[in-house]
């Protein structure tokens, strides 16, 4: 069975259709790239997904149920975790309240923090630096950091899908590599399933996997990330050379 | 000394409810970016339901003569109920309106909350004593402050450090600081959305009551108008606290109190009329200089 399904997604603002009759179904343990250049209806076809921008057609099915129009708080509750564009830390909170805020809905109000303190020490043993720093306030940290923080954010419900939208941006590129490289550990450490939006497929590449490229709200290319990004088609696609 | 002392006391005790009510106002602004015009009459809805319907001057009293440790509960429960109940039955309809369409829809509520009252009680204010043994005064360094007084600040103090350590301390405190901070984010996080805006309409609606139950003891009146002036003041803190922000609407609610009580002292006899007047052109002053408010929400910039 696959952990994600979708069938003929589509997404509107108003009278701007942004993703068209988009389908593809994710098995467990796979990881996913979506590139796209910018405008291509990646980063709202994840917020559709986690149910942010309810799709204005199609289905959605994760984990065996139908999703479609879900709340995103129940779709979470069903094992996604997004990380979404421009990270969205909560700048006020503290690091260690930042990883909190998503660890209340698997438990009872007693065992909470008991709980989530397991998760929390598995959090700090992958990025020690938000350890070190876990009372400061979330806004005071660097892009790198705070990058960090909300993937171990995304990590500390316990999900079974990450959906993560741009890693890079804003990332110097050594920092973007120390956080693929936790990435793809963590994917193997806890099965993991990824499905990762990138505006160049270079990451894709070098990391492996199956990747897909976005344009105009539809899925043009899909297969594997590095026979792909070498392939004349993704260049032809990307650019829009074919168009004509 | 003494007078000095009386001033001080006075401020506290003004200030203390514009922070409430600033308090009030920002909770539900945090979570939902609702600017919730209605408080001032759920205030005046909590002290009326202790009164039978009736015109008469004199107030028919119902649940008033309850001893105090089963009238508080009961006042408070009415607020919070109030409160959560326009919250199901109007403001979630407008979850995705935008503020000022949010803005107005609490004006209309507000309006339909006074004329109810008036329909039942008349716009006559009407007597009543609501916890009597409040209003004795006691002596303080050669200062005569009203028992009342005293209570309304530690009542205060008691809720400013509860509501702290709420929201420092339990998982729902966790969920609606990060809710008003980014709500969307929250969601994803699986932090119930209808859960905590209805949390922070209750909580809100037991802070219009506490300000009820005070309003009520210290003028032994009711009227019902007599939330709209305490609701203007406690607007205003939310502003120049920093919208939702809750520190800064407390702290701003405080110095309102000690501005408007310092005027009412050093203004010139004949400009006192004017207090007011005095009072929000120093608000202006601060808009001015710092058009973000105090502590703005989001005090703390990225870094990117």
């Amino acid at each position: 069975m696959s952990l994600l399904a979708l069938s003929n997604v589509s997404v509107r603002y108003g009278r701007l259709t942004a993703v068209r009759g988009v389908s593809f179904t994710l098995a467990e343990g796979e990881i996913l790239f979506i590139t796209g250049p910018n405008g291509a209806g990646k980063s709202s076809l994840l917020r559709a997904i986690a149910g942010v921008t309810p799709p204005a057609g199609g289905r959605i099915d994760l984990t065996g149920h139908d999703i479609t129009g879900h709340a995103p708080e129940d779709i979470a509750r069903l094992g996604l975790s997004m990380v979404p564009e421009g990270r969205e830390v909560f700048a006020s909170l503290s690091i260690e309240e930042n990883l909190m805020v998503g660890t209340g809905m698997h438990a009872s109000t007693r065992g909470w923090k008991a709980r989530a303190a397991t998760e929390l020490e598995a959090v700090y043993a992958t990025f020690p630096i938000l350890k070190d720093r876990r009372h400061s306030q979330a806004g005071l940290l660097s892009g790198g950091q705070q990058q960090m923080l909300v993937i171990g954010r995304a990590l500390m419900t316990n999900p079974r899908l990450v959906a993560i939208d741009e890693p890079s941006l804003g990332l110097a590129p050594n920092i973007t590599d120390q956080v693929y490289e936790r990435l793809i550990a963590l994917r193997s450490e806890r099965k993991l399933t990824l499905l990762i939006v990138e505006q160049s497929s270079t990451r894709a590449m070098l990391v492996g996997g199956r990747m897909m490229l976005m344009r105009g709200g539809e899925i043009v290319l899909d297969g594997d990330a590095r026979t792909l990004g070498q392939s004349e088609a993704m260049q032809a696609a990307y650019f829009g050379y074919g168009d004509h | 000394m003494g007078s000095l002392l009386q001033v001080f006391f006075d401020a506290l005790s003004l200030g203390s409810l514009y922070a409430l009510g600033a308090l009030g106002i920002a909770l539900i602004f945090g979570v939902m970016r609702l600017v919730n015009f209605a408080h001032g009459d759920v205030i005046a809805f909590s002290v009326f339901a202790l009164l039978w319907p009736s015109v008469d001057a004199v107030a028919i009293i119902f649940a008033g003569n309850l001893p105090w440790f089963l009238l508080i509960p009961f006042v408070l429960a009415i607020g919070a109920g109030l409160s959560v109940l326009s919250e199901v039955f109007v403001f979630r309809r407008f979850r995705r309106a935008n503020p000022a369409t949010m803005m107005i829809a609490s004006f209309a509520l507000g309006f339909v909350i006074r004329y109810f009252l008036l329909m039942l009680f008349s716009s006559r204010p009407k007597s009543i004593s609501l916890l009597p043994e409040l209003s004795q005064p006691i002596e303080i360094l050669g200062a005569r402050i009203p028992l009342l007084q005293l209570i309304t600040i530690l009542v205060t103090l008691t809720v400013l450090f509860g509501l702290t350590a709420f929201l420092r301390r339990t998982r729902f405190g966790l969920e609606m600081r990060a809710a008003a901070e980014n709500f969307t984010m929250a969601r994803m996080l699986g932090v119930r959305a209808n859960r905590v805006i209805m949390g922070a309409f209750a909580l809100s609606g037991a802070l219009a009551a506490a300000i009820a139950l005070i309003l009520g003891s210290q003028t032994g009146t009711a009227n019902i108008m007599m939330g709209a002036s305490v609701m203007l003041m406690a607007f205003i803190a939310t502003v120049i606290g920093g919208m939702g922000s809750l520190a800064g609407a407390v702290l701003a609610g405080f110095l309102l109190g000690a501005v408007a009580t310092v005027m009412q002292v050093i203004l010139p006899p004949d400009a006192r009329a004017f207090r007011d007047a005095f009072v929000y052109g120093a608000v202006i002053l601060v808009l001015i200089f710092r058009p973000q408010g105090l502590l703005s929400a989001r005090g703390t910039k990225e870094r990117v």
